[in-house]
């Protein structure tokens, strides 16, 4: 038997080619939607992963340290590494701030860590590790610096001595690693305008300035400029360690939060990237209806541009099922098209988005019976309007 | 005598209902005998395409008997699926306008009549090549329809209508389009594929240059038929 869809896509092959281009571009863009919340929630994993932590201590009853401030004790590291099933202790901070390479500029997330402890890029593309205790840095490929180059950060220039590879914040902004005395500095200390008014401040106090309290007010302003505080400490425990005994130890004796992994990746995916997610899913669905509406109308014209010979089709004898199953296959064929080229297209221009786009298989397979369920939905209204054909329309009169 | 192809009696077919009801045909009788070609001649609103569409099981008759190679139709066990199967088996159909499927090449516009109805398709195709070197398009057997001049794919449908040797065959103003040489050709074809065969053929026209080459015309006014006696001038 003659396949009557497919002889009816070859006579009006350009016709039907672009029309599948088109309904493909918009498959591409839902494809690629999908993709950028794939791509944050992989950013959210990574960060995890990088870490290369078992525990995140922070601030009591705060979610830092990358869903909201937190603020810890330098010293604490210290006293935790005296606990039971605890092998590595790292202080971190975290800060995204505006960094300049001369005329380059990047949003980054600043990382101080320690070198050697939790919280240090596990792997680097090129370069070194941080080896001076000043005013080196290791740059994500992503921020765009160079090997050598002096990035910009507040009053210092740091040279860029290593290169890491997928080391983003959940916000997408790539990672610059600098000692943590260093970015303590960047973080809490004040400008030099801003100190020499502090101290001139203090001095006017006279609760600090005493006359016979040698000592005082120089004890006072230099707590002032000097920080001890971090935003988490990262703890990597001993093999046989439970993570979840060890935070309740944590939370009960230190007076602080510590977060497992599997907690802080509820707190990053289910949480901070929440909203984001569902703007994506909002937008995914007004993709998918506006292209369900795009192949009803497409098919459905296409349909009635056949109408006379539907007409004859019926009068010789054609049953309903095989005039229903060429629409069926023609609409089906308008998505397998589609698919293709919007898989195509979503590949090629992903890379070319600011943002990690993460296009997996498993989603394509998901979104080509989706496109192919769409189309067969869509298919129905043209099929009721050419069952309603009737046959003696093909005879004049 | 052998059974007629088509015999009606006394048929009838009113659209609507109550006041607003119209009688379009009001008693149709009529026998048509296998091999014959007959002329359906009357004005326009007389009632032809409604009886065309009875005599093609496309629509209902309101009352009155019709049988098709002696089996009765339209009676109460007929089902629509009936009525398909008996319009692609045992009746064709030529058109004012060729329509035909413009994505098929010729071949394939004669040969889907058979394979709707089963046929194998190589089996199908050969027959289809059959009636389009016996209507001389044969040459055109593997273009595309718009490639085809008028008359020729007046021709192709006539082959289409011919495809599954159906015992009747309505034409429905078949030389309209066609100036007069083309015309008489077409009747010619007709007359000869009636006879080759055994088709009996009903062409709906009011083209004058073809009328006179009936043996016998009804002619229809007012939903009634009337017989008569053609001249039956050879083309």
């Amino acid at each position: 038997m003659i396949n009557l869809a497919g002889r009816d896509i070859l006579h009006g092959w350009g016709k039907f080619l672009f029309t599948g281009i088109g309904l493909g571009l918009l498959i591409g863009v839902t494809l690629t939607m999908a993709g950028v919340y794939r791509g944050m929630v992989d950013d959210a994993e990574v960060m995890i992963d990088n870490a290369g932590a078992d525990l995140w201590v922070v601030q009591q009853d705060t979610l830092g340290p990358y869903a909201e401030p937190s603020s810890v004790r330098d010293d604490v590291a210290r006293d935790l590494l005296g606990q039971r099933g605890i092998a590595q202790a790292g202080n971190v901070t975290y800060l995204t701030m505006q960094v300049s390479q001369g005329s380059k500029e990047a949003r980054v997330m600043l990382v101080g860590y320690e070198p050697g402890k939790p919280g240090e890029p596990e792997y680097l593309v090129a370069g070194r590790p941080l080896a001076r205790a000043h005013y080196e840095a290791l740059a994500d490929i992503k921020t765009g610096f160079a090997l050598g180059e002096q990035v910009r950060i507040r009053r210092h220039d740091y040279t860029v001595v290593g290169l890491t590879r997928r080391m983003v914040s959940s916000s997408g902004d790539p990672m610059l690693f600098i000692p943590l005395k260093d970015a303590q500095e960047v973080q809490f200390l004040k400008d030099n305008d801003a100190l020499l008014n502090e101290r001139a401040r203090t001095a006017s106090n006279p609760a600090f300035n005493r006359p016979n309290v040698p000592g005082l007010l120089e004890a006072v302003q230099a707590s002032q400029a000097a920080s001890h505080f971090v935003n988490a400490v990262l703890l990597r425990l001993q093999p046989e360690a439970d993570a979840q005994a060890v935070a309740g130890e944590i939370r009960r004796w230190q007076h602080l939060q510590a977060y497992t992994r599997a907690q802080m990746e509820d707190i990053l995916v289910a949480r901070l990237i929440a909203t984001s997610a569902k703007q994506i899913f909002m937008f995914l669905v007004i993709l998918a209806i506006v292209s369900a509406a795009i192949v009803a109308f497409i098919i459905y014209t296409m349909t009635l541009n056949k109408i006379r010979e539907i007409a004859v089709l019926k009068l010789i004898g054609a049953t309903n099922r095989t005039i229903s199953s060429m629409i069926l296959q023609q609409a089906l064929g308008l998505g397998l098209i589609g698919f293709m080229v919007g898989k195509l297209a979503a590949t090629f221009w992903a890379p070319l988005f600011p943002k990690y786009v993460l296009l997996l298989p498993g989603d394509a397979i998901k979104g080509f019976a989706l496109v192919m369920l769409m189309c067969a939905l869509a298919s129905t209204f043209a099929i009721r309007a050419a069952l309603r054909v009737d046959p003696a329309t093909a005879i004049g009169g | 005598m052998s059974t007629p192809a088509i015999h009606i009696e006394n048929l009838t077919k009113r659209y609507g209902a109550g006041d607003t009801a119209v009688d379009a045909l009001k008693g149709v009788d009529m026998t048509i005998w296998p091999g014959e070609v007959v002329g359906l001649v009357g004005p326009s609103g007389s009632g032809k395409s409604t009886l065309l569409k009875c005599l093609g099981a496309v629509i209902e008759p309101t009352s009155g008997r019709m049988t098709l190679g002696g089996q009765a139709i339209f009676d109460e066990s007929w089902k629509i699926d009936d009525l398909r199967t008996l319009r692609r088996d045992r009746i064709g159909f030529i058109f004012q306008a060729p329509y035909l499927i413009p994505f098929l090449d010729v071949t394939d516009n004669v040969a889907l009549l058979p394979m709707l109805a089963g046929v194998p398709d190589a089996k199908s195709r050969s027959r289809a090549l059959e009636l389009l070197q016996a209507l001389d398009v044969g040459h055109r057997a593997k273009a595309a329809v718009a490639q085809l001049s008028g008359g020729e794919q007046q021709r192709v449908s006539i082959a289409r209508a011919l495809a599954n040797h159906p015992p009747v065959i309505l034409a429905d103003e078949p030389t309209a389009p066609l100036d007069s040489e083309r015309a008489l050709n077409v009747v010619r074809m007709l007359n000869q594929m009636a006879q080759q065969y055994q088709t009996a053929i009903i062409v709906v026209t009011h083209d004058e240059k073809i009328i006179p080459t009936f043996k016998r015309i009804y002619h229809i006014r007012d939903g009634r038929t009337y017989e008569e006696a053609g001249e039956g001038r050879a083309v």
